[in-house]
């Protein structure tokens, strides 16, 4: 079904013209692989073993091709663990020299110090190193056991390499949220930029999302620090949602999926959103006829996603202007309606809507999972046991496309 | 590599003077206007009028940036608010003055 389509205002505010679309996205998160030598409790792509699926070399750089004639100036490139793949040096040249621009987030498991002076002698791209607390312990508890030992190397080897501008990224849990001050610190440490976010309940995050997430009163010290501290600290405009305090943080206050945002998966899987991904935010795939731009520009879903919001229950709020109901994947994830508050409102409606679920409500899952299937070295213990997908009624599970592949369970470390 | 742009002396913006679109700068025509992205400082901008697109495009044509936006037939009104935004990417380094051969 495609709504009809209604009519782009002239002139006013950016963010009202943002909720129509763009020609091209603003913010293109492609993600290389579902391979990862880690196994993170709150991987939002559920990543860990890679999909044989996964484009190939030429097709990658097909892609980068049409990024390119689309002016799509940079893309956030993730994963899995982008380095794992055996081509990632060759496409980050590639899109270089194509003029697009690329920030990876890796766990730092390549960046030795070749890898590192290699980076630093490269324009155009930005690193993000994940770290999920300010201390080992903190960290390895969620992301495994020897991972921020890994962190820090390559966050050492890149500082050394006289790498500028690199990013530690941080996703804001319950765990670590007393942490900012100490994040703040060790990355300034490296002469690094701290770059906070917020955890989703997507992929193997939605497991851990009622232990995870920030309590209310962990919201607002967030909110209150990010006001503090905001000008020297990034947030890939994710905690818009806090903006109902009060005073609009900076950046975009707004959801941007499949209007200025989206995810091109390894199989070249466009979604609305990097936290979205699911057949119902799936609006079609590079390999189709017409490659990314016809997906971007054609695909019903995100001619229906560029209407401006309705936001039902939240219309009614004093701060719906600031928060415009939250984060879309959010809410999907936990089960609630797109039209409601965010499970994090922090007007309290997402505590009553949440606790107004139906018993026997099901929350959405994602159709993907390429979790690890066995034990991987350095298991995070946050769950006091391995990852493991949890167990499942029928003795055996379905048979998934990924465990034909002869890769399957391959231990790429 | 070229000197980050960050490092360059800051520019006073003279509208009388002529001025181009820097040489690091993309521009990306969008229904609303256009998108404008610095590959040096990695900063992204917007230009919220067509009008304003057709003069940053057009600066490196004309002897000053004064005569950009008249000759891109900007109401005598909207001059003021043209000047004031052309300043403004003076200052992000998105337009550069230009020599004058």
């Amino acid at each position: 079904m495609t709504a009809v389509l209604p009519e782009r205002p002239v002139g006013g505010r950016l963010i009202d013209q943002f909720e129509y679309g763009l020609d091209a996205p603003i913010c293109l998160t492609w993600e290389l692989t579902y391979a990862c030598n880690l196994a993170c409790v709150h991987c939002l792509s559920s990543s860990g073993r890679r999909d044989p699926r996964e484009l190939s070399t030429a097709e990658a750089e097909r892609v980068i091709d049409e990024l390119q004639r689309m002016q799509v100036f940079y893309v956030n490139v993730g994963g899995g663990e982008p380095t794992v793949r055996p081509d990632f040096w060759h496409l980050l040249d590639y899109a270089i020299g194509h003029d697009v621009g690329v920030k990876f987030s890796t766990n730092g498991v390549k960046l030795d110090k070749a890898r590192a002076a290699q980076l630093a002698r490269t324009d155009y791209v930005d690193v993000q190193i994940s770290l999920d607390g300010a201390t080992a312990e903190v960290n390895d508890r969620v992301r495994g056991a020897g991972s921020f030992a890994t962190a820090t190397r390559a966050l050492e080897n890149l500082a050394e390499a006289g790498m500028k501008d690199f990013k530690v990224s941080v996703v804001v849990t319950r765990e670590n949220a007393g942490q900012l001050d100490a994040f703040k610190a060790l990355t300034d440490s490296y002469g690094a930029q701290l770059r906070i976010t917020r955890l989703r309940p997507s992929g193997r995050g939605a497991d851990v999302w009622d232990t995870l997430h920030p309590t209310q009163a962990q919201q607002r010290d967030l909110y209150q620090w990010l006001l503090a501290n905001g000008d020297d600290v990034l947030t890939g405009d994710s905690f818009f949602h806090l903006s109902a305090f009060g005073e609009a943080l900076p950046g975009l206050n707004l959801c941007g999926a499949g209007r200025v945002v989206c995810l091109i998966d390894p199989v070249g899987d466009v979604y609305a959103c990097p936290f979205a991904i699911h057949e119902n935010f799936l609006a079609g795939n590079v390999r189709d006829e017409g490659g990314f731009q016809r997906v971007w520009q054609s695909s019903e879903l995100f001619a229906d996603l560029r209407s401006p919001q309705t936001g039902g229950a939240c219309t009614k709020c004093a701060h719906f202007d600031a928060c415009r109901g939250g984060c879309m994947a959010a809410k999907f994830f936990t089960g609630l309606p797109l039209d409601g508050p965010d499970p994090e409102c922090v007007q309290g409606y997402g505590e009553t809507a949440l606790a107004a679920r139906d018993a026997e409500l099901i929350a959405p899952r994602s159709h993907l999972d390429h979790s690890h299937t066995g034990p991987v070295r350095g298991q995070p213990t946050l769950l006091g046991m391995p990852a493991v997908p949890p167990a499942v009624s029928t003795p055996t599970p379905p048979s998934r496309i990924c465990d034909e592949s002869p890769l399957a369970g391959l231990d790429l470390r | 590599m070229a000197l980050p742009p960050g490092d360059a002396p800051d520019v006073v913006f003279d509208a009388a003077l002529p001025w181009q679109r820097a040489r690091s700068v993309a521009l990306r025509p969008e229904p609303f206007g256009a998108l404008v992205y610095h590959f040096g400082t990695r900063k992204l901008s917007f230009l919220k009028s067509k009008l304003l697109v057709g003069v940053v495009q057009t600066l490196a044509e004309h002897p000053s940036a004064l005569a950009a936006i008249e000759a891109g037939g900007v109401p005598e009104a909207q001059r003021p608010a043209y000047v004031k935004a052309l300043a403004d990417l003076a200052r992000s380094k998105m337009i550069e003055p230009r020599e004058i051969a």
